[in-house]
């Protein structure tokens, strides 16, 4: 198994250059280093020796890709791409093109992202798993039929109608929790909860529909039959038997998304006003702030690719017929 | 003179592969039957009827041409109506000087049969049905003080002698409006109850007892009923809006049942032609990695892994950013605004695509894998017949299925996309119609007391029944093609 991991892990590395690759073309097709200059110095009338200035000062006074003035190796090291990415390898982001250190300001902003996807995940998950429990209890009967037209509608609902209604009814209609903002310590909480009511309450379409395919497909199997014949009561065999196996394509689900959570979710954070990774994103975006977004998307695909081998392994663990190879 | 934008052109594309799907489907029975087995679904025949209708919409919407200007005498040509200046570009203003004079600004024919609506454009906001405008503004009295009140609109309820009988204008022409929809609706069903009775080889009354008994194979009385409420539905709006603003006026005085109705079309655009972009590389890719296994099922895993592990809306903003960096740059290749708004319309589609594809061609090369163990395929490249004909004989026809649930499945995921990505000014050209482009606008508006609604639940209801028609379509669909499911029920 841990020969499986070493050779994921390794499997890791050409593609998380492609993804260094990818970010850097579409970057740089369009705008050149003097470009960035340009708009980071602020002023329409820049001179070339500042523009120069501020290249070799963040390291963007090299060739883009391939150097052809120097020898051997070299043509490939002595890029802007190379020299940007090597450091990213060791998780040292370097500081933003506007002076800040990129480590310490993710550091920072990690924990507001958290404190929304956790609470959203764990409630999510709670509240989907009971009620598709229900729903398969009651299944083929009014209440599955009415549930099941009530799932597809809030899936058709646009996640923005819920961020946008959440704010209005409770924010502003009942006055019960502020709109958006954030706050340090235990006084976040209050700032924390529509986000959070708004994040599961969007998930449970989708969320409960899927959990219940998979009630219904683990309900026709043999061993359920079996032990109906037994003579247990539907309420046994559902929780004992049913929930049990059901949960393993659940769980592996969750452990995929698991490292994912850091990235923070970019629409809730910037409608709500929570300093969060996400919103850190986008402002990065709209700011063009090459640095911030190479550093996220390379944090981003290191997740995702952390979250592909936790779920081979979580197979493993919950299912003893898998075996990794 | 009619102009052929790219989208355009890729929606024909798009509907001239569904009429050959749809010939090729009917001749063969294992394609067949599952859509006979939708068909036969009332949920999904009625889902239908309801996209149909979007459908039709859009394509109307996509048939753009230049409106031919009439010959002006006095020199100056006539200058577009400002409503639709900030829609047409600079361009060619002195086209041809000769005989036929063709504006600049392009129209589609959807345009032309709301040119009321289009053309009816208040000074501000203005509640749905209103006569006032929703702003104080001052007023000038006929004795020449000025007082700040409530202005009439211009054009909403502009026909009323006496305001304060709007209430029974609206009940007449609601009443007017059903009745139409209601006799274009019996002509039709007068039609379809012929052509049934005739399949069936029963006279007319038989047949039409047999529709509204539930006895046929087709749910037509579903059917039925669905088109009689869109019916009844559009011909009320279309009756209302020729006296009112339906759903009201939008900041700058556009008619907001103008807007969802025009932002149809790019939701339609941004659900399908997505689709259509990403299928090749899906399909084939995914065919030859699962096929041919071995260095080329290396390859094409590197590339959708490296793709699928770049979080989706970075990949995004980034090409779109892109994309608003180079037309700056070159802003005098776009002959107007239209064309660079359906271009980028497009390049979004195709972003899209590039990050949506990945699923499908996973999904594919799984499938593949296990074909090519089959025996017929086999047997087929034990006798020596080429690996080309053996994917497109043996194997693509067997993974169709796949290929057609997802399509459908994924529409409705991007139609709600579209909405978030305009939100953080990564989706459509601000200047276009859309859904998103809607809310994000009436947003800022909320905060407004008393709040301005109207933009916000349009938006919402247009978006919410092609979603949730296109939701519940997909799952007959998919109970329908999935052979899985099949064997559990």
């Amino acid at each position: 198994m841990s020969a499986y991991i070493v050779r994921r892990l390794l499997y890791a590395i050409p593609i998380l250059i492609g993804v260094n690759l990818i970010t850097f073309v579409l970057f740089f097709v369009v705008n050149s280093p003097d470009d960035m200059a340009r708009m980071q110095l602020g002023d329409k009338r820049v001179t070339e020796e500042a523009i120069q200035a501020w290249k070799a000062d963040h390291g963007y006074d090299r060739p883009l890709l391939f150097n052809a003035e120097a020898e051997g190796l070299g043509a490939l090291t002595d890029t802007i791409f190379f020299q940007k990415s090597v450091k990213l390898f060791a998780l040292n982001f370097g500081t933003s093109d506007s002076g800040r250190d990129i480590g310490y300001d993710i550091r920072q902003r990690m924990w507001p992202s958290l404190a929304i996807a956790l609470p959203v995940l764990l409630v999510g998950l709670a509240i989907n798993i009971s009620y598709a429990l229900m729903i398969v209890f009651f299944r083929a009967t009014y209440i599955d039929v009415g549930s099941v037209v009530l799932l597809v509608a809030m899936m058709s609902i646009s996640g923005l109608f819920y961020i946008i209604s959440g704010q209005f009814l409770i924010g502003k209609l009942f006055h019960l929790v502020p709109i958006s903002g954030y706050d340090i310590g235990l006084e976040a909480f209050k700032f924390l909860i529509l986000p959070v009511i708004v994040g599961v309450v969007s998930g449970i379409g989708t969320g409960t529909r899927l959990y219940r395919t998979f009630f219904l497909e683990e309900i026709n199997r043999d061993y359920v039959r079996t032990a109906r014949a037994k003579g247990l009561r539907e309420r046994i065999v559902l929780f004992r038997h049913v929930l049990k196996n059901a949960l393993i394509p659940i769980l592996t689900g969750v452990v995929a998304v698991l490292p994912l959570l850091f990235m923070g979710a970019l629409i809730t954070e910037s409608f709500f006003g929570i300093p969060g990774l996400g919103s850190y994103t986008i402002d990065a975006i709209n700011r063009q702030d090459f640095s911030i977004v190479r550093a996220m998307v390379f944090l981003g695909s290191v997740l995702y690719i952390l979250g592909l081998i936790l779920t081979d392994i979580s197979y493993t663990m919950v299912d003893p017929r898998v075996r990794l190879s | 003179m009619p102009v052929i934008l790219t989208t355009d052109a890729l929606i024909f594309l798009l509907i001239a592969v569904a009429l050959g799907y749809g010939v090729y489907a009917s001749q063969h029975e294992h394609l067949r039957a599952p859509w006979r087995s939708v068909a036969r679904s009332r949920v999904g025949v009625a889902a239908l009827v309801v996209i149909g209708f979007y459908v039709l919409i859009g394509v109307l919407d996509s048939m753009h041409f230049h409106p031919r200007i009439e010959p002006v005498t006095t020199g100056e040509a006539a200058a577009p109506a400002q409503t639709d200046a900030e829609r047409s570009g600079p361009g060619d203003a002195a086209a041809a000087p000769t005989e036929a004079r063709y504006s600049t600004q392009v129209l589609s024919v959807l345009d032309v049969i709301l040119t009321g609506l289009r053309e009816r454009q208040e000074k501000t906001f203005s509640a749905p049905f209103a006569t006032h405008l929703f702003v104080k503004e001052p007023i000038e009295q006929p004795d020449g003080s000025i007082v700040r009140g409530y202005p009439p609109l211009e054009h909403g309820g502009a026909h009323l002698k006496d305001p304060s009988r709007r209430g029974f204008d609206i009940a007449v022409r609601t009443v007017l409006g059903a009745i139409k929809g209601m006799l274009v609706w019996m002509a039709l069903t007068a039609g379809l109850v012929w052509l049934v009775a005739h399949a069936r080889g029963e006279d007319f009354n038989d047949g039409a007892n047999a529709i509204w008994q539930g006895r046929t194979e087709v749910p037509w009385r579903v059917l039925l009923i669905a088109l009689a409420a869109m019916l009844v539905l559009s011909f009320v709006a279309a009756e209302l809006a020729a006296g009112y603003h339906i759903l009201g006026t939008d900041k700058v005085g556009e008619d907001v049942f103008y807007q969802s109705l025009k932002s149809i079309r790019t939701g339609l655009v941004i659900g399908t032609l997505t689709t259509l972009v990403m299928l090749p590389a899906a399909v084939i890719l995914g065919i030859m990695a699962g096929y041919f296994r071995g260095i080329t099922d290396d390859v094409i895993q590197y590339l959708y892994t490296t793709l699928n592990s770049i979080p989706g809306v970075l990949l995004i903003a980034a090409a779109i950013l892109m994309l608003q960096v180079y037309m700056t740059n070159n802003a005098d290749q776009f002959a107007s605004l239209v064309e660079r708004a359906d271009l980028r319309l497009l390049f979004l589609c195709i972003i899209l695509g590039v990050t949506s594809w990945t699923g499908l061609c996973r999904l594919l090369r799984g499938e593949s894998l296990k074909l090519r163990e089959q025996d017929y395929v086999q047997a087929a490249s034990a006798l020596g017949v080429r690996h080309g004909t053996i994917i497109t004989r043996h194997i693509l026809p067997n993974v169709l299925h796949i290929v057609m649930i997802t399509v459908v499945l994924d529409f409705s995921g991007l139609v709600l996309a579209e909405a978030v990505l305009s939100y953080v000014n990564i989706g459509v050209d601000p200047t276009m119609n859309s859904w998103g482009n809607m809310i994000n606008s009436a947003r800022l508006e909320l905060a407004r007391e008393p709040i301005v609604w109207w933009s916000l639940a349009a938006a919402f209801v247009f978006m919410f029944t092609l979603v949730l028609a296109a939701n519940l379509f997909a799952d007959v669909v998919r109970d329908a093609f999935d052979p899985r499911l099949a064997r559990v029920t």
